[in-house]
């Protein structure tokens, strides 16, 4: 409920929304979480295994239990914490992970079946009989879990973002924080300050403060106005730091329009994703409390002392009439006497310590609450509500129960770590304050703050004010170095679980993990059975591996794990700290790299022809290549069908620019061929071409293509399409870093140079059409040969080169001219039967032929005589990879090589990658009684030249095996296939020169 | 996300730059007459120190040339970059 004049809020501004359907109000200035404790909402979310009732514990990032679905549609967000999200009008939020509604779940069942849902149920359980996990299990718990639902829409968000370098970056507005940054922004140094709130103060808008004789939060305002004034200070709000990388490298995501709801505002990105890279970095990352674990200590209305003050101070809003407290240290005594300043609602204060110090005794007797010392809370009562606990002492006998309808906890306090110990920043136990501190890093960063064990409010300051000093020096700047002041003590008593000072067993679950509904028993259930490292215990329990990592949960597993094992706290250790400290979503991650800016798209010039008709596309590297090209009613079949046939008997063109072009120039151009190269270069004539497969020094293929010598001292390279980008590089590895004397120079020309291929037996003809005045006839152009002259009145160069087998021209015009000519041969073809055909048809026909696609018969464990290039490798000269065939593996017998298969089935066309077996008698299925694999189909498809389906395919000493019977897989059957040469098509190469 | 000072074009993000292996392993001058073993062992063999190591990387986003480093492998800290042919710097330096 509402305490009437408290809070920072802004009651003229009041709000509407809506949470699990009911119309609720609250005020400007409100979160989620606080406008619902204002309404006497305290039932907010489910668990996530025993779909208990949970309210809220906290009042910032660490909040584990309340994650809500934020609005519906394309805009909804899963598994945001109540806790962070500012009010605006007609926000629309449900709890997640409840079914049918959060007041009435079906599933707390599972709470009754909780002495079966222990510490690696899971594991114990779901393992037989085999393959019903994915049937029965998998289904049903994913069902039952997971948290919110992803939106199933595109998002019409947009999301941006942000490279800034900066002398210093400062993370957390809070006391320590906003006095570094003053400090610092004052000097003139290039400073960012990040603050996760919408505007500065941190603990000073959290608890009544005072600074220099005023109001703190009054000093916060006033320090973020000079801040903003400074030109060399950036003061980011709405923004959390959640990843430190190395050489100071954060990230962190502003959220823009978060609290003005979906939609208010176009043209905004909603989120931004800010890369810093800092000199230096400050944390003031503060610190988070941490609850104590007791019975039943995750029913709604209890909540963590901070966060009750939080809700009274900040919110005006009384978590109800009658509130106890349970505490084992100063800070939480103090909280809870603020929290009652403000909503008069504290009875009593239990606290496990025998005494406290006199200025507390005298602030709460001033206050009229009693303190009960030397005792603890055992048990909390209640169903959707805290009702009673149960109070003993902290030895011995004796309880009494007393009503109450909300219940404060302080158990300590954990410095929030996280970001520091990301940046490899090591921690040490401190056994006074029990809790992890910042020990040493190697980045340059300071710690300040709550977050160095400086909770008071003056030492806060004066330890920002030193980091500043020491940061101010270390970039350079003179300035007085300031002396940070000692740790605060917290009078604080270790107490992580009531139970371990008990010796009768405490009814009601006893949660440490909220988020992921993990239990004091469960970690002991882990630790007797066996689990030692505290990295294990966390992944069998799951403690810590929620949303939200752990942090009210993560110090308290590994003290009962410590416990257990009759270990200290730092002896067990902590467990890893990953990004993202809080999570974050992908759009905000993708930014603007979504749909078609998320990798650019290369077209040729020619792509609007085959756009106009009607090429069906595919995806080759970066690349748009014509797949095939239907005409109307045709599937890929009939259109396959129909531009082989024309291939073979009277001409196809196909686009040919995707191909990698690499110019080569320099008077030692031939030489670095040859050793690159496994054939001879040095005596290819000028005007000529020639084939050349590339390999690694493990003396397996890499790449092939055609390259032809243009002049003496240089060469044009072709390559695979995809392997454009690789083949060049790998080239300038060589020559940088292993041939630096070779005057050799290498540039890319893929994109300068368009390719039109012509063929089939009339490409002569159209070249004829095309070119009157150059001579085609095979004396005067013969195969693997080039020549430069004028194609449809343009200067062209034309590769007599073939990938079918058929007579054929490939010719290149500079790529401002490629539709030009595509155009002028489609026109010249006319006459003569000129089909366009795709990849596809490129395919099936160079297949015909048992030519090799390197990636498809090549996977980086082939040689050039696996393939059947074993001609194409020279005996005299060295180059890269030779070393190697002389090695016993590529030297001995039983290695795979490249045959070709014809089905009995016509009709078969086997999946490539397919096995292939010799036996068909043992079941290949079985592991130990099927037979062994022999092989794999690297190719399949069907030939309308054939009138057959065929495949290429490597097997176990193939070439020696012709004639023979392999099985491939069909569904549950075998499909007998015969073993043939790969060369299914022309074995005599008559069909290169063409028939005129 | 390293800072890498790439010897021609200065300190650049690591987005820019790929990795190469091993630095300072050469290619034998005459493969052919190297042993199985030593063939072997230059194929497949590289060191993997937790500490300090000498790497080759590429400014593959920029200028394109290949350099050495030498980096701690654990720490990620970068003590120096050089070009290709230069020797490494000697401890302390």
């Amino acid at each position: 409920m509402r305490i009437d004049g408290a809070g920072r809020i802004d009651r003229s501004r009041p709000l509407d929304f809506t949470f699990n359907g009911r119309r609720l109000q609250g005020y400007g200035g409100d979160t989620l979480a606080s406008a619902l404790l204002a309404n006497n909402v305290h039932l907010v979310a489910r668990s996530f295994k025993y779909h208990r009732p949970r309210g809220l514990l906290t009042a910032g990032n660490e909040e584990p239990n309340a994650l809500v679905q934020l609005e519906r549609g394309p805009h909804t967000e899963p598994n945001l914490r109540a806790t962070e999200i500012e009010l605006y009008a007609g926000l629309d939020a449900s709890s997640v992970n409840c079914f049918p509604s959060v007041e009435f779940d079906l599933r707390a069942i599972n709470g009754l079946a909780s002495s079966i849902l222990v510490a690696g149920f899971y594991n114990k359980t779901f393992m037989w009989p085999k393959g019903f996990w994915k049937k029965v299990y998998e289904p049903a718990i994913r069902k039952a879990a997971g948290l919110g639902v992803a939106p199933d829409a595109p998002d019409p968000d947009t999301y941006d973002r942000m490279h800034w370098h900066c002398d210093l970056l400062i993370v957390g507005a809070g006391p320590a924080g906003l006095s570094a940054a003053l400090q610092a922004g004052r000097q003139g140094v290039r400073t960012v300050l990040v603050e996760e709130a919408s505007a500065a103060g941190g603990s000073l808008l959290q608890r009544p403060s005072s600074i220099e004789g005023g109001d703190g939060a009054g000093w916060a305002a006033r320090a973020a106005a000079e801040l903003d004034t400074l030109p060399n200070v950036l003061f980011l709000r709405r923004t959390s730091v959640f990843g430190y990388y190395d050489h100071n490298y954060l990230m962190a995501v502003q959220r823009r329009t978060e609290h003005l709801g979906p939609g208010r505002s176009p043209g905004v990105a909603r989120k931004r994703l800010w890369h810093f890279r800092a000199k230096r970095v400050i944390l003031a990352t503060g610190a988070h409390e941490r609850p104590i674990v007791f019975g039943n200590n995750d029913l709604p209305g209890i909540l963590l002392a901070n966060a009750a003050c939080t809700y009274a101070t900040q919110y005006g809003v009384s978590l109800g009439k009658a509130g106890v407290a349970f505490v084992n240290n100063d800070h939480g005594f103090a909280l809870a006497l603020e929290t009652h300043a403000a909503a008069k609602n504290l009875v009593l204060i239990v606290d496990v310590r025998a005494n406290q110090s006199e200025e507390l005794e005298k602030r709460a007797a001033d206050a009229g609450v009693r303190i009960l010392r030397g005792a603890v809370v055992t048990v909390a009562h209640g169903g959707k509500r805290i009702e009673s606990v149960d109070i003993s002492p902290s030895r011995g006998a004796g309880q009494v129960r007393l009503e109450c309808d909300h219940l404060l906890v302080s158990g300590g306090v954990n410095p929030a770590v996280h970001l520091f110990s990301q940046a490899t920043g090591t921690l040490r136990f401190d056994a006074g304050l029990a809790c992890f501190l910042p020990d040493a890093c190697r980045q340059a960063v300071e710690v300040a703050g709550a977050l160095n064990g400086r909770f008071a409010l003056a030492s806060a300051i004066a330890d920002g004010t030193a980091a500043a000093a020491r940061t101010l020096a270390a970039l350079g700047h003179s300035t007085p170095a300031k002396i940070a002041p000692a740790i605060d003590s917290l009078n604080l008593l270790p107490l992580w679980s009531v139970q371990g000072l008990r010796d009768e067993k405490l009814p009601g679950k006893h949660f440490v993990d909220y988020q992921n509904d993990v239990t004091e028993a469960d970690i002991l259930l882990a630790s007797r059975e066996g689990f030692r490292s505290v990295e294990h215990t966390k992944r069998y329990t799951t403690t810590g591996m929620a949303t939200d990592q752990g942090k009210t949960s993560n110090v308290i597993g590994l003290a009962i794990l410590a416990g257990s094992l009759d270990k200290t706290i730092p002896e067990v250790g902590t467990t890893t700290f990953r990004p993202p400290f809080t999570p974050v979503t992908f759009g905000a991650i993708a930014g603007r790299d979504r749909g078609s800016l998320s990798e650019p798209v290369r077209m040729t010039p020619m792509h609007p022809w085959h756009v106009d008709n009607g090429a069906v596309f595919e995806d080759v590297g970066q690349w748009k290549r014509p797949w095939y090209f239907p005409q109307s009613g045709e599937d890929l079949h009939a259109a396959v069908a129909r531009e082989t046939r024309a291939l073979r008997t009277t001409a196809g063109v196909m686009d040919a620019t995707t191909l990698g072009k690499i110019d080569i120039q320099g008077a030692d151009a031939a030489e670095f061929l040859n050793r690159v190269y496994t054939n001879a270069w040095t005596k290819l004539p000028v005007g000529s071409c020639r084939y050349g497969v590339m390999c690694k020094p493990d003396g397996m293929v890499m790449d092939d293509g055609v390259t032809a010598r243009l002049s003496d001292d240089r060469f044009l390279m072709t390559t695979t399409t995809g392997n454009a980008a690789r083949v060049l590089d790998w080239l300038e590895e060589w020559l940088q870093t292993e041939w630096p004397e070779l005057e050799v120079h290498c540039t890319t020309v893929t994109e300068q140079w368009a390719t039109t291929a012509v063929v089939g037996p009339n490409a002569r003809k159209i070249l004829r059409i095309l070119a009157p005045g150059m001579d085609f006839s095979n004396e005067a152009f013969p195969f693997m040969t080039f020549r430069e002259g004028m194609v449809g009145g343009l200067q062209a160069r034309v590769f007599r080169i073939s990938f079918s087998g058929e007579l054929a021209y490939e010719i290149n015009v500079p790529s401002w001219h490629g539709l030009t000519l595509w155009k002028k041969v489609i026109e010249a073809g006319k006459p003569h039967g000129l089909t366009p055909y795709g990849t596809e048809t490129m395919h099936v026909a160079r297949a015909e032929k048992g030519y090799i696609i390197i990636g498809q018969e090549t996977d980086g464990t082939v040689t050039p005589d696996d393939v059947g290039l074993g001609w194409a490798v020279s005996k005299q000269k060295d180059f890269i990879g030779k070393r190697s065939f002389s090695r016993s593996d590529t030297t001995r017998t039983g290695r795979k090589q490249l045959v070709g298969l014809l089905p009995r089935d016509k009709a078969f066309v086997a999946a490539e990658g397919s096995h292939l077996v010799a036996d068909p008698a043992r079941s290949s299925f079985d592991p130990v009684l099927g037979s062994p694999s022999i092989g794999h189909i690297t190719s399949s498809y069907h030939s309308p030249n054939l009138e057959s389906a065929f495949a290429l395919a490597l097997i176990v000493n193939g070439r020696a095996l012709h004639g023979q019977m392999v099985y491939a897989v069909k569904g549950t059957d075998l499909e007998p296939m015969t073993i043939v040469d790969p060369v299914f098509f022309d074995r005599q190469g008559k069909r290169r020169d063409g028939f005129d | 996300m390293l800072r890498i000072d790439c010897p021609w074009c200065g300190e650049r993000e690591e987005m820019e730059f790929s990795y190469g292996g091993q630095a300072h392993v050469a290619y034998p001058k005459d493969p052919q007459s190297v042993s199985d073993e030593d063939w072997a062992q230059y194929l497949f063999m590289r060191d993997n120190p937790k500490g300090l190591f000498l790497e080759r990387w590429v400014h593959s986003q920029g200028c394109r040339r290949w350099f050495n480093m030498a980096r701690h492998t654990v720490t990620h800290e970068i003590f120096a970059t050089y070009k290709p042919g230069e020797p490494p710097p000697k401890a302390g330096q």
